[in-house]
């Protein structure tokens, strides 16, 4: 089986099983503020972790490519309160453009 | 018309809010389903992302993790990481929903974001106006997500090279528009930037998805001490 469908199927069997154990604990576990402070967090290191490595590396190699000009217009259209496909459509836009001028 | 009389002005409202979350949340679909094919997943892989892991943050992650060459662990690991907040708000929906059987099955997956928010924010209605808020944004999410993978697969597909159109850009866009909306505070926004400093520091020297998973440590140690 290929990583892809090790990934897919392993990511799906362990989103379904917190999200059943979630319906089936009582809500006193998991609800130290501790936990739940940190919980809030993870989502905000990844999620940040995701856009610099996605935007600025090329497998073990760190790049300022199109992405760049892509991710600034994101940026921009974010600051503005733009609705997501916006900032989306714009990034890619603008990425686009860089590639092809280059 | 019999069941018109069923549906009172507050079932309307939950109803409008439930139908408008669902449709503008399903068409981040679209983002989701290009950026699945533009990271080498086929079409059958993207669309059963959406139709069974079905939690949108987790779904961009594994497909990011992977098309920048990491492994199935690491992508999963992230992925997973980003899903503990829906047993969070399966904890906190579980008194209110009182799922039991199947309906607990269903119920579970349809256990994200939006339903929850939908579903708490109709507090003030009372508990069947969460309810039914709590499944038309579940169901329609679903729905909404769905189709528009198909979409945004279907579309990428027939673009082929995904610089070309920017898609490798819109990933890393799309990943910033989930942070966007978390960053409410100091310390939400020190964590982002340090998170993408360490990620980035790390990238030449340990294999690829490594660096991602690795500012979990950060969030543990930004949320360990109460300071605001």
């Amino acid at each position: 089986m290929s990583a892809m469908w090790i990934a897919v199927l392993g990511t799906s069997a362990i989103a379904f099983a917190l999200k059943y154990f979630g319906h089936s604990v009582p809500e006193k576990y998991l609800s130290h503020p501790r936990a739940l402070r940190i919980n809030t967090l993870i989502p905000i290191a990844l999620l940040s972790a995701l856009v610099a490595v996605q935007t600025l590396t090329d497998k073990t190699k760190l790049v300022f490519d199109q992405r760049l000009a892509g991710l600034a217009v994101a940026v921009i259209a974010l600051t503005l309160k733009a609705p997501f496909p916006v900032v989306v459509i714009g990034s890619a836009a603008a990425s686009a453009a860089i590639f092809h001028l280059r | 018309m019999g069941q018109n009389e069923r549906v009172s002005p507050v079932n309307r409202t939950t109803a409008a809010a439930s139908f408008s979350v669902s449709f503008t949340v399903g068409l981040y679909g679209v983002a989701f389903g290009a950026a699945g094919i533009a990271a080498g997943f086929s079409l059958t892989q993207t669309c059963l992302l959406s139709l069974l892991t079905f939690s949108g943050a987790s779904q961009f992650a594994v497909v990011g993790v992977l098309g920048a060459g990491g492994s199935a662990i690491s992508g999963i690991a992230t992925a997973s990481l980003l899903g503990i907040r829906n047993a969070l708000y399966g904890m906190r929906m579980a008194p209110i929903m009182k799922f039991r059987g199947f309906k607990r099955v269903i119920g579970a997956q349809v256990t994200i974001d939006e339903s929850t928010g939908v579903a708490l924010g109709q507090t003030e209605l009372g508990v069947d106006a969460m309810r039914q808020g709590f499944w038309l944004t579940g169901i329609g999410v679903y729905i909404f997500w769905n189709i528009f993978t198909v979409v945004g697969a279907l579309g990428a597909q027939a673009m082929g090279d995904p610089a070309a159109w920017g898609l490798d850009a819109a990933v890393p866009a799309a990943f910033l528009g989930l942070l966007w909306p978390r960053l409410t505070n100091k310390r939400e926004r020190t964590l982002a930037i340090s998170a993408m400093a360490l990620s980035l520091a790390l990238t030449p020297f340990v294999a690829a998805g490594i660096p991602i998973i690795t500012t979990a440590l950060l969030a543990v140690a930004f949320g360990w001490k109460s300071r605001p």
